[in-house]
């Protein structure tokens, strides 16, 4: 088997795999908070799409908003030409920057969770996980509980945990945060891999530009709050790729940009002048 | 030998360095046989009223009271500390009654309870679940709030229903702090229970104690007592076991 994602049904619009269309999230309470928006955003079947942004801009409400976790005050968001509705629809999985593992369950119990409880027949669930388990480097550790594991590792039955259910957006909330530089630059490698062998979209929030330069193939640059794409790069480097294309000149340019682009919006954000 | 191994050898050289002083203070007669018989008359007494009916009825009655009240008070506290926990507001209205619960002190509402339900289980069962509840719904809300966010994030993600959510991933979550709520409930009812029976009951270990107290029996006090206080042990002691059975998966290496 293969990690290839199931194909979604065809439609007219088919290179559009998730669209929002003014989307604005407004948060009430004693003081209202407008958190993000209005935004407009194309994800295209099977690009690897990074947001980068300044603290408190809106990106986890972004991707808390695409993935149904909640709703838009305003606006409108499809995936797969289905409007999402604060519910997760199926078909996106999602990693997030804190450890989400399941401390009570070994490694294999983990990454079987969803696929138990989605009422899958066990022989697939087993084939499917001991595939996910040889792919994500996890072999010698099915039988481990997370407290014996490193965060990396850790971070590992996470996303093996998502891959498994063979979603067809990921979304990646600043999965590798808590990351030494050298380890995340390892697990940079390992992402840009899986995205290949599954034919997956995804889509990445990070702080680190250069995270953000070398895995993709765009990246949003947002504003400080509320967030807003203040603008769209996108980066041109060949689908087969790996952490070896920073010492590219032209990484260095993306990055050089990128940072350009940012450098006033992270001194709004921190309340200083540029 | 390690670490653990130790601690464990050291307790129990302690609890047996304990009843070996007590035993050998009785046995001199520094400890008047009319204050105190030796813990191997203890055991002697104990052994030989385990050949009558009567020990076998009280210890029945006492054990099911408790049991009952255990386990109701642990159903009304999970679902009533889940239910504040839920509603923000009202939690925060009840709160400083949690936090004062255990400074009354409610055996003076013994009596009251014995007028109302008559003199049988009902009130020993209701003064086990009224002391156990509290403890219950504290150590609930505390789970509750240690849930990290991520993990019902994730729940909502692998699109569990709300009750496969709470089922699957909430309560494993919560599972360390709901275990003390456990452990707390279940000394709290045996506490309840074994006290109201000393105060009025017409059966039970309790009853029992202080019958044999009024009636100068020391050999049947004693042995009841050292009963209660070994059952008290290996009850904790199990719990405590299990717990660290628990927490040494999730223990960060």
């Amino acid at each position: 088997m293969n990690l290839a994602v199931a194909q979604a049904p065809q439609t007219a619009q088919a290179a559009v795999h998730a669209r929002l269309r003014g989307v604005t999230r407004v948060f009430e309470g004693k003081l209202s908070v407008h958190a993000l928006g209005p935004l407009d955003l194309d994800l295209a079947r099977g690009e690897f799409f990074s947001v980068v942004g300044p603290s408190g801009c809106g990106k986890t409400t972004l991707m808390d908003l695409l993935a149904g976790l909640s709703e838009p005050t305003e606006g409108t968001i499809t995936f797969e030409g289905k409007p999402v509705h604060g519910e997760v629809p199926d078909g996106i999985g999602a990693v997030f920057q804190e450890d989400a593992s399941f401390p009570w369950l070994t490694v294999r119990d983990n990454i079987a969770f969803g696929l138990r409880r989605a009422g899958v027949d066990p022989a697939e669930i087993q084939r499917r996980v001991d595939y996910v388990i040889g792919f994500m480097g996890l072999k010698d550790f099915t039988a481990a509980y997370p407290a014996q594991l490193s965060g990396g590792m850790r971070q590992r039955v996470c996303i093996a945990r998502t891959l498994v259910l063979q979603p067809r957006l990921i979304l990646l909330d600043e999965p590798f945060g808590a990351l030494d530089q050298q380890t995340r630059l390892l697990m940079g490698d390992e992402l840009l891999r899986l995205w290949r062998e599954t034919g997956a979209t995804i889509l990445l929030i990070t702080h680190a530009l250069d995270e953000a330069a070398m895995l993709s193939d765009r990246v949003g640059v947002m504003s400080a709050r509320p967030g807003r794409f203040i603008d769209v790069i996108t980066t041109g480097w060949p689908r087969e790729r790996d952490s070896a294309i920073v010492a590219d000149p032209a990484f260095g340019a993306v990055t050089a940009r990128l940072w350009s682009l940012l450098r006033s919006e992270s001194l709004k954000a921190i309340g200083a002048k540029g | 030998m390690t670490r653990n191994t130790a601690i464990g050898l050291t307790r129990i050289a302690v609890i047996a360095g304990s009843i070996a002083l007590v035993e050998l203070l009785c046995q001199r007669k520094i400890i008047s046989p009319l204050v105190m018989i030796p813990p191997s008359e203890m055991m002697t007494s104990l052994w030989h009223m385990f050949g009558s009916h009567k020990i076998w009825d009280d210890i029945a009655q006492t054990f099911s009271t408790v049991a009952l009240s255990f386990v109701l008070s642990v159903a009304a506290g999970f679902g009533f500390g889940a239910l504040i926990h839920a509603l923000p507001r009202v939690r925060r209205a009840l709160d400083p009654l949690l936090a004062s619960y255990y400074s009354i002190p409610f055996f003076v509402f013994y009596p009251l309870l014995i007028a109302l339900f008559g003199l049988n289980t009902i009130p020993l069962i209701v003064i086990g679940f009224v002391f156990a509840t509290a403890a219950m719904v504290i150590s609930t809300l505390n789970g509750l709030d240690r849930v990290p966010r991520v993990m019902t994030k994730t729940a909502r993600i692998l699109r569990l229903s709300p009750a496969r959510a709470v089922w699957s991933v909430t309560l494993p979550a919560a599972a360390p702090y709901l275990f003390t709520g456990l452990k707390l409930a279940l000394a709290y009812s045996f506490i309840g229970v074994i006290a109201g029976e000393f105060i009025l009951s017409g059966g039970g270990l309790g009853f029992s104690i202080a019958y044999a107290y009024n009636d100068f029996d020391s050999q049947t006090m004693y042995a009841l007592m050292m009963f209660v206080l070994l059952i008290a042990v290996v009850m904790n002691g199990a719990l405590h076991v299990w717990e660290q059975h628990m927490l040494k998966k999730r223990a960060r290496a």
